[in-house]
């Protein structure tokens, strides 16, 4: 990627315990996190972490409980701090800075979200989303605006005198994004967002954040131990384990090249179908027969092909339909000069490239036809029979 | 055997003589202080018709706690009154308030401080134990010392006694914040003094008049006993009877601490309840 970097992880280490940098070289030995822990009594919680965000990029550290994600990300705006390693966001060392230094940074370029929304109770909804700039002492006017424009923004306006305590969980995280927001922060910094919401609201939280990221423009580093949240999110995913980092990529290289047994063991609980999409399973798309093809060189190519079926395109390859070997042997008796009288174009289906394998389904099931894949241009790029679908499902949950 | 007496009684002694000495500049402006304190609000108070003083002390416990609790201080206090005990029951509540006020003004910002230093609150846990396990009479004995006997030495022994929870529950109500309360205030780059001051005071707050409440008590019935170094009030009348062998009396002095015990604790606990319904 050519974008600039916003936030550099550098061998990032955080060991809790006393001494704990006693910890750092044992890792560097290769002692296991347990073996460490029988040693020297110190829990490693981040060992060894590098990784870069990029401007505008959404990350999401995944991992299960006690993999180290929760430390990792309040080591970046050193709500806890780093045994080793450094913090480098937009090329301040945040790592390096003394007290003052580190206050402004947090008032600045991060906001964050928490768990449990860490609403504070005795202030009301505005009052907790105005907190931020209260701190930085904005004027009063001010930062009302600013915090009833954030309330707006995720869809609150008029709950501003409310108590937290007033709010089903939903709205509650709603709050606790826009008090994030209300600084206007360069970067998010999002701990298990939205993992204490029920699976509805959630798929809702997820679905406006992608909204709002697309109007907003925020470095999101997003933290969740759901692998199909990751999925979904994600620009690029860190998946973590034992404090380490097992494999970073795009949810695409995670779900089709799970770097070790861990990842993959992770991957196959994955809903596939909601993540890979038609080019995914999508098999080259040949032969193809011409309109000008007659329609015995159709059936020839059929039958070299074994297929009871072939799709019809121009010379481009754009899409005009489907031809069953039954109707070309016909049209063959019948001495059809071209395929453009037997191509039938309704019985075919066509999807985009990006269609996702769940909408796939029932096409292929229902008529038994293969489905087209075709592009903006409506140029044939591949096809799907159901054996493609269930091919590329099964591949990946016997890795 | 005959193993010899470890002279720690001897010790405290010299110790106590020796800062009864070094001390007295101090003791001498803190006992000023105090006798002022008392007699300004005793004077004050009873310069006040008695019956106003009851309807004001009513509108201000509806204001507080509601009416039942008002109704409940209009027929205590005029009991009190028919009962010719309204004079030593001023003086029980200035001693109370003094000892009160001065407890939390040394407690709360201690309590603070535990709550945000666990060296701090490892020192001091160990002391208030100590000091609340002590029988209460034994504070009245240094006090003696330090201030003679009288109403100033009664205030230094309560204050000693009733300052435990003030600092107790200070502590706790800082240290049971949630982390993520304590993190996301400080992810927003609050100073110390925003992050006490915005966050942890206004949390705990419900806590700290928990303890605000049980200084209170513990003062009332400290300065009762304090009676018997001087005191005065309620608890001198109580001590006046058990010498003379008038238990009628002394129940009827005991009633009237009873009513005032009743009065202040509604009123602290619902003013700590009101907190609590507006802050969770």
């Amino acid at each position: 990627m050519e974008e600039k970097v916003k936030i550099r992880v550098e061998n990032l280490y955080k060991v809790f315990g006393r001494n704990p940098a006693r910890a750092v070289d044992m890792v560097k030995k290769g002692i296991s996190k347990e073996e460490i822990l029988k040693k020297s009594k110190l829990a490693v919680g981040v060992a060894d972490a590098t990784f870069n965000v990029y401007e505008g990029e959404t990350v999401v550290v995944m991992g299960l409980s006690g993999s180290g994600k929760s430390t990792l990300i309040r080591c970046v705006n050193r709500l806890m701090e780093p045994t080793a390693g450094r913090v480098i966001v937009d090329d301040v060392d945040v790592t390096a800075l003394d007290a003052n230094g580190l206050r402004d940074i947090r008032r600045k370029k991060f906001g964050m979200v928490f768990q449990s929304f860490a609403l504070f109770p005795h202030k009301t909804v505005v009052e907790n989303v105005e907190f931020g700039l209260e701190v930085q002492d904005v004027d009063p006017e001010v930062r009302r605006k600013k915090a009833e424009d954030a309330l707006k923004l995720v869809g609150l306006s008029g709950w501003g005198d409310y108590l937290p305590e007033n709010l089903s969980g939903g709205m509650k995280q709603r709050v606790g994004l826009a008090r994030a927001l209300a600084i206007d922060p360069d970067i998010l910094l999002m701990d298990e967002a939205f993992s204490a919401l029920d699976p509805l609201i959630r798929t809702d939280m997820q679905d406006e954040l992608l909204a709002l990221e697309s109007r907003v423009k925020k470095t999101i580093l997003f933290i969740t131990h759901d692998l199909d949240e990751a999925l979904k999110m994600g620009d690029r995913i860190v998946l973590m384990k034992d404090g380490k980092i097992v494999q970073i990529g795009t949810p695409e290289e995670i779900l089709s090249k799970p770097a070790n047994e861990y990842v993959e063991r992770f991957v196959e609980n994955v809903d596939i179908t909601k993540v890979l999409t038609a080019q995914d399973v999508m098999k080259r798309p040949t032969p193809v027969a011409f309109v000008k093809d007659g329609p015995r060189t159709a059936l020839r190519k059929m039958k070299e092909a074994g297929l009871s079926g072939i799709f019809v395109v121009r010379q481009n390859h754009e899409l005009v339909g489907h031809v069953t070997a039954d109707r070309a042997a016909q049209a063959a008796k019948d001495e059809e000069k071209w395929l453009d009288g037997i191509t039938n174009a309704d019985e075919v289906s066509s999807v985009p490239m990006d269609e996702p394998v769940r909408q796939i389904f029932p096409l292929v099931a229902e008529n038994g036809n293969p489905v087209a894949v075709v592009d903006g241009d409506n140029i044939l790029k591949g096809v799907i029979v159901r054996g493609s679908v269930l091919a590329a499902l099964a591949e990946r949950g016997e890795e | 055997m005959n193993v010899p007496k470890i002279p720690l009684g001897a010790g405290i002694e010299a110790i106590l003589n020796f800062l009864t000495n070094a001390l007295s500049p101090l003791t001498r402006a803190f006992s000023n202080g105090v006798e002022l304190g008392i007699e300004g609000i005793v004077t004050g108070l009873s310069l006040v018709p008695p019956i106003i003083l009851i309807v004001a002390l009513a509108l201000l416990a509806w204001k507080l706690a509601g009416y039942k609790i008002a109704i409940f201080a209009i027929i205590g206090l005029l009991f009190i009154w028919n009962l010719r005990l309204w004079d030593p029951t001023l003086s029980t509540l200035a001693l109370v308030l003094i000892a009160t006020f001065l407890a939390m003004v040394l407690g709360i910002p201690l309590g603070i401080l535990a709550g945000l230093y666990d060296p701090f609150h490892k020192f001091v846990t160990p002391i208030l134990d100590f000091m609340q396990t002590m029988p209460a009479f034994v504070y009245l004995i240094p006090a003696i010392p330090f201030f003679g006997l009288g109403p100033v030495a009664a205030v230094f022994a309560t204050i000693i006694f009733a300052i435990p929870p003030a600092i107790r529950l200070t502590a706790l109500g800082i240290r049971q914040i949630d982390v993520e309360m304590i993190e996301a205030s400080e992810a927003f780059g609050t100073t110390t003094m925003q992050k006490l001051r915005k966050v942890q005071l206004p949390l705990a707050l419900p806590t700290i008049m928990a303890g605000v409440n049980q200084t209170i008590m513990l003062s009332l019935s400290m300065v009762v006993i304090a009676a018997m170094i001087g005191a005065g009030g309620l608890g001198g009348e109580v001590w006046r009877a058990i010498q003379r062998l008038r238990p009628g009396q002394g129940f009827e002095a005991g009633l009237a601490v009873v009513i005032i015990a009743m009065l202040l604790d509604r009123i602290t606990q619902s003013i700590t309840k009101r907190n609590r319904a507006d802050s969770v």
